[in-house]
Parts: C-alpha cells; structure tokens; sequence
C-alpha cells in the first residue's frame, strides 16, 4: 500500500496552516498602514507579536514537506517561481524585523512601519502570484524546469496576487475583531466588510478564468456528472459568505473568523479539486513524483507522531495569550 | 565576460549563511544561559538572576528575530538555486532538515511567545520551562541541520538508483561518520562565542559601575564555563582533524597545503599555496609535526594534494588561511580564560582595567574563529556539495541565467546590509540600557515561596 495519499494530506494541511495562520498575520501588516494612530498600530503589532514566527514556521515545514515527499515538483516549482520566492522572502526578512525593531527605534519608526507593511503586502502579493503560476502550470522537460525566469509574471498571476492581498486582508480584519475592542474592533469591521467584497470578488473571477486558461479544468468542473457533485463547493461558499456578513453585522466576535477560515477551505478545496491528482500540473502526478517509499515512511511515522504534541504546546501558547489585546503585554 | 550562475549561486548561498550562521552562533549559546539563569532564579529567588535573564531575554529576541526571517530563507535556497541537488539528493537530505522543523523550530517559536511576554501571565516554573525548552530547540536544530551538513560532508547509508540517492540504513545516515565530531566541534564553538560575548558586555557593565554587581555574576559564571568549554574545544577540534583525515583527505591537504604524500610529514606554519604549480611559496615547516598532529604518531603518513586530480582539489589558499585564523583564534581565547583565572585567582579579576577592555574588545572572537572554521570546512570540500559523489557544478539550476542570479544576489546583499547593521546597533542599545529597568512581575510570576532577600543588592 501507499503512502502518497498521507502526505499529500500531510501537505496539503500544512500548506493550508500556513496559509490561514500566516495569512492573518500577513493581513495585519496589509491594514497596519490604514490605522490612523500609534495606539492603535500598537495593538495591532501586539495582537500578533507573541505568534507570528510559529505561524511562519509553517512556511518552512510546507517548503521543507514538499521537497521530503514529492522532491521533483520542488526541483521544478521552485526555480520556475524564482522571483517571486525572492521578493517574497526578501519581503518577509523586512516585515519580520520591524516587529522588533519599530519600537525600539522611534527615530525611524516610520521608515519601519513602511517595513512591516509594505512587507506584509509584497510578500503577500508574492505568494499569490506562486499561486497563480502553480495553477497555469509550467515549461518541464524531463526532470527539469526549463522556461524563463520571468514566465510566472502573467496577467492572471499577478490578479491571483492581488486577490490573495484581499484575502489575507480579510483574515487579519477578522483576527482585529477577534482580539480588539472599541474604536479599532470598530474599524477592523469595516476594514473587513471591504476585503471581503474583493476577495468574493477575486474568487468568482479566478474561478471563472481558470476554466478558461486549462480545458483539462473546464472538464473537470463541467463535465457531467461531476458538475452534480461539485456544485455544493460554490454553494457552500454562497452560503458561508452570507453567514460571515450575517455575524459581522450582528457584531460577533469569534465567528467572522471563523467562518472566514471556512470560505479559505472552499477556495483550496476548489483549487484541489482542479488539479487533482497533478502536483506540476500536466507533467507530474503525486504518485509520480514521490520520494523513496523508505523516505517518506521514515519522516511520516515521525510527523504523524510530532503534529500533534505540536498542536498541543502551539494551542497552549494561543491560550496563554487568550483574550483582548493588553497594553502591558507585547512591546510596549 | 559571460556571468555564470554557478559561482554566482555559491556567492549567494555563502552569502546568506554566512549572515545567517552568526545567529545561531549566538542565539544557541544565549538560550542556554537564559535557562541557566531563570533556573537558578527559580531555584535560589535570588533576584539578580532575573535581572540577568531579563536582560539577555531583550537581547536574545532582536538576535532570534533576526534567525528566524534569515533562517526561512535557507531552505527556499535548495530550491531556487540548487535544484538538481534536491532533486537527486532529497530521498535522504529531505527528512533530516524537515526533522529540523517538526522538532526545532516549532518548539522554539511555540514557547518564544511565553519567554518573551508571558511572564506576567504564566507561572515562574512554565516561564523557566519555556526557557528551558527554547534552549533545547536550538539545540535539536543544531543536531539535524549539522546532521544534513555532514552526511554531504561523509555520506553513508545510501545506495545509487538512476543517479539519485536512496535511502538504505538510516541510522547510518543521521549518524554518518563525521556527524558526532562536526555536532560538538560547532555546539561547543556556540557556546564558547556567546561565552566571549556574555564577557565583553560583563566587563562593560563593570566598569561603567551602574550594574556592576550583574556584570561581576556574569564574568564569574561565564568564565567559569569557559575553563571547560575552550580547552574541551580544542580536544573536540583534534578529533574532529583525525576524522577529517579519515574521510575526506583531499580536503584535510588542502587545509594543511600539503602537496606530497609523505610519511613524517612536517607542519606549513605558514605558505602562499599555488594551485598552479602545486607547491608553496614562502613556506615556514616545522619538521615531524605535521604527522605528530595530523596523525598523533611521527611517522604517520599524510595524504598530499597531488594523490588527487587536479579537478578534484579544493582551492587551497582559503581553507589554508581559514584554518589558520581560526585556530589562532582559538589559542587566543584559551590564553584570554586563563588569564582570567589568573586574575581571579589573585583577587583583581573585577578591578584590573586593562583586562576589562581587553575582554570589551575581544567581544566578537567567537564569530570570527566560527565564520572561519565555517570557510575551512565547507570551501575545503569543494568542489562537491556531497563529497566525492556529487559536483557543485552538476548542482545548481539549470534553468537559471547569470543575470537572474546576478538580481538576487544583489537583493540578498542590500537587504541584509540594511537589516544586520540596524539589528546589531539595536542589540548595542538594549546592552547600554543594562539590566536596569527589571521589576519582578506580580502576579503569576510570583514564586510560591518568599522571595529570598538578594544580598547582591545596594552592595558597593
């Protein structure tokens, strides 16, 4: 037996830790630089500060994940996605030193504000466009990757950017409803409602070019009689929408993050279910690509083992720091 | 002249691990004396350890901030830039450095958040655990990244299928043959360079009077880790030599600009190599020591460059001279500890002026002998990223032109121009701010006991 599909659950959940536990706090420094006053920049800064790298963390552990079970689609993605991985880490190397450094430096607090949030958002913007170009797909021969360096930068690549910029967006508004009170949760609503909009947006016209750009999608979406069981993914993503405005209208305070987590899920359920079972899409599948069998037992046994205690002292390090934002707590 | 991605790649690698293994160099090293000094906060109350813990905690956070977002860059690297290396290696490099993760990184970034601001908010033992566990992710860090490093370095437990690696014995593999020497060699030379740092900012604090009382605990801890430390360096260092020499002789005659295979072989105190005309130029030898070192018997036989060809010669000069610095280094800090015993010995380690200033400015010696021993081991096994097996040259991308990795070069470098200088300036400011302003938290910070009355405070 098999164990491609445990690590293409394994990654596929990590990847998607990352992408809602990084994704808020990346969304954060996206609205950083729309908060009017020190104060409240602070609160927002705090709200995060105790967990963001453990929240990046994932992003090495996705990295690391996707070279330990399906190492040619990294040997190919990677190169083919060259400059935005270098923006997107160049971005990160800033935004991740701001934390410490715009309080310690009220010289030039400003240029490090710039830092967190034009970092935030250019690394967010980076990582939409892997995405983007993930999705179209990339020049393979062999093993290899063998197009340009600057064959990702395409129209619906850099759209994908700009819909993930809302999407972190969204989560980060959310994780400020969540952990503030007053003027700022007030604030954090309307920031939401804004980003929300563009990200339903971007969802519907993603979904809509896809088909477009890949027949092999259109197929898989249209065909009868998968368009019967797939429907219920936009569906559900109709509904959750509703339900989120619902709940931001109705002031609630944990279930607009909630269910923004939940229209995330949908919006990766549908990309999953567009490129299943290819992880370089028209070239490699995930059972192609996969590492030794003795490779992958040997870090599965231990990961299954390790996610886990993990969760177990990550949960217990969101719960210390439970509850609205402290002033005493944090930088401060 | 065309730009070649090759040599500009290994730039860029040397680059961004150069600036990033002087983190860890210190971070390791701090970690563990925060637990140190939060355990024996919580175990004697006295409250000039929590000064001193506190203190270092503001200083350690820049420093790990600083790790992480350069840490995160270094395996997009085997990606971007050395593809075909993680394509034909990954079957064994891949598990090792995503253990690094599952176990290292998660546990330090999950219990950071409480080290750094939970200490009103926890207990005074989950604070010190949280401590404790920080240090001891550094540490399983150090062990699967350096167990990555050496199986490139020694490779073992594997077996070739269709020109990539396969995993057989993994056991051999973790524990491959330079992997326990290459382990201590670089713990201990983290620990010796925080050491070095945890002296100079003693020394300071000493002389400028305010804290003096913090600084005097730290000089007296530190040096007496030292008095272990550097001399079991020096041991771990000799061992680490004669496993060099066992596995990897091109590069341990490379380190030494030994040309000729000899027996009785006599020690190059100093040369300028030239790699063209396989000799040295200016050479200072001393007779017989050569193999008395290398071999630890006269008559042993030392392996020369010209056993191998030409192509498969590191190039010499830089593991020569890295080589050199760092050992220099190393006998300079030996002879530092021992004077400082000296002194304390005699009752004039705090108030000797000059050794102050000496132990200010020897400060960063550790990063030196460290970005030295680094150069020597990995420019001393060149040209191969796994030894014998696998070239640098078949390593890299090949999709990538010069120009693209001339670009990113050029945005690794002006970044970490920026960030290292702000963070270093940063960490100077938290040092010269001192142990000062540290209130013992009320509330879950209180200890369940009465707090001893610290003697150290209000003594001259």
């Amino acid at each position: 037996m098999s164990i491609v599909p445990v690590w293409t659950l394994i990654l596929g959940a990590a990847v998607f830790f990352y992408v809602v536990l990084d994704g808020f706090d990346l969304g954060i420094g996206i609205l950083y630089n729309f908060a009017p006053d020190r104060a409240d920049r602070q609160a927002m800064m705090n709200s995060i500060a105790p967990i963001w790298d453990g929240n990046e963390t994932w992003l090495v552990l996705g990295g690391l994940g996707l070279l330990a079970a399906f190492p040619v689609a990294f040997a190919i993605i990677l190169p083919a996605v060259y400059f935005p991985i270098l923006v997107m880490l160049l971005a990160l190397v800033f935004r991740g030193v701001a934390f410490e450094f715009q309080f310690r430096d009220a010289e030039h607090r400003h240029f490090w504000d710039h830092a967190f949030s034009i970092g935030s958002a250019v690394a967010t913007f980076a990582q939409g466009i892997v995405l983007g170009a993930f999705i179209q797909g990339f020049d393979v021969q062999g093993r290899h990757f063998v197009g340009g360096s600057f064959d990702c930068f395409t129209p619906f690549s850099l759209f994908t950017g700009l819909a993930l910029m809302c999407g972190y967006g969204l989560l980060g508004a959310c994780w400020l409803i969540l952990k503030t009170e007053g003027e700022l949760a007030e604030r954090a609503r309307r920031w939401a409602r804004a980003a929300f909009l563009g990200t339903l947006t971007a969802v519907g016209i993603v979904s809509l070019w896809t088909p477009f750009i890949d027949p092999d999608i259109a197929r898989r979406w249209f065909s009868w009689p998968n368009i019967l069981f797939l429907s219920p993914v936009p569906l559900a993503t109709a509904i959750t929408g509703l339900l989120w405005w619902r709940a931001v209208a109705r002031k609630m305070e944990v279930a607009p993050f909630i269910y923004a987590i939940l229209l995330f899920t949908l919006a990766y359920l549908g990309i999953a279910i567009s490129l299943f079972p290819m992880i370089v899409p028209h070239h490699f599948s995930l059972e192609q690509a996969a590492s030794d069998p003795s490779t992958q037992i040997f870090l599965g046994v231990g990961t299954l083992f390790l996610l886990p205690v993990i969760f177990v002292y990550t949960g217990w390090s969101y719960w210390v720091f439970r509850g609205k934002v402290r002033g005493d707590i944090g930088y401060h | 002249m065309t730009l070649d991605p090759v040599i500009l790649s290994r730039l860029q690698f040397g680059w961004v691990i150069a600036w990033h293994i002087l983190l860890p160099a210190f971070t390791v090293g701090i970690a563990s004396y925060i637990a140190l000094m939060e355990g024996l906060y919580f175990f004697t109350g006295k409250e000039i350890y929590f000064r001193i813990s506190s203190f270092w905690i503001r200083i350690f956070a820049i420093a790990f901030g600083m790790g992480v977002v350069t840490g995160v860059v270094m395996p997009f690297q085997f990606g971007t830039n050395w593809s075909r290396f993680s394509d034909i290696t990954a079957n064994i490099v891949s598990p090792l450095l995503a253990y690094e993760g599952l176990t290292a990184f998660t546990l330090e970034a999950g219990f950071l958040g409480v080290l750094l601001f939970g200490r009103k908010l926890v207990p005074q033992w989950a604070h010190f655990g949280s401590a404790f566990l920080v240090a001891f992710g550094t540490l399983l860090s150090s062990f699967w990244i350096l167990s990555t490093n050496s199986w490139m370095q020694t490779p073992a437990g594997y077996r070739m299928v269709d020109g990539r690696f396969v995993p057989v014995d993994w056991m051999a593999i973790v524990f491959n043959p330079s992997f326990p020497y290459r382990l201590a060699h670089t713990v201990d030379a983290f620990y010796v360079t925080t050491g070095f740092v945890v002296l100079a900012v003693g020394a300071w604090l000493i002389r400028k009077k305010t804290f003096a009382s913090e600084g005097k605990v730290m000089l007296t801890t530190t040096l007496t880790l030292l008095a272990v430390l550097v001399p079991l360096q020096i041991l771990l260092g000799d061992m680490h030599g004669l496993n060099t020499l066992e596995h990897q002789p091109a590069k341990l005659a490379a380190i030494e600009a030994h040309w000729n295979r000899e027996a009785r072989a006599p020690l190059t105190l100093f040369a300028i190599p030239d790699q063209k005309a396989e000799t040295n130029r200016a050479a200072i030898d001393v007779p017989l020591l050569g193999s008395l070192i290398l071999t630890h018997d006269v008559n042993g036989v030392v392996p020369g460059l010209k056993d191998f060809p030409p192509e498969d010669r590191a190039p010499v000069a830089i593991p020569f001279f890295a080589f050199r610095i760092m050992v220099g280094l190393g006998l300079l800090m030996l002879a530092l500890v021992a004077l400082g015993w000296a002194l304390r010995f005699v009752g004039k380690l705090f108030s000797s002026e000059w050794f102050l200033k000496t132990l200010i400015w020897s400060g960063p010696i550790g990063f030196l002998a460290v970005l030295a021993g680094w150069t020597t081991t990995e420019v001393g096994r060149q040209p191969w990223t796994v030894y014998g097996l696998l070239r640098t040259g078949d390593s890299v991308t090949p999709s990538l032109t010069g120009g693209d990795v001339l670009i990113s070069l050029a945005g690794y470098a002006l970044v970490y121009l920026i960030v290292y200088p702000v963070g270093v300036w940063f960490m100077a400011r938290a040092i010269q701010r001192g142990p000062g302003d540290m209130v013992v938290p009320v509330g879950g910070g209180r200890p369940a006991g009465p707090v001893k009355a610290p003697p150290e405070m209000g003594a001259p």
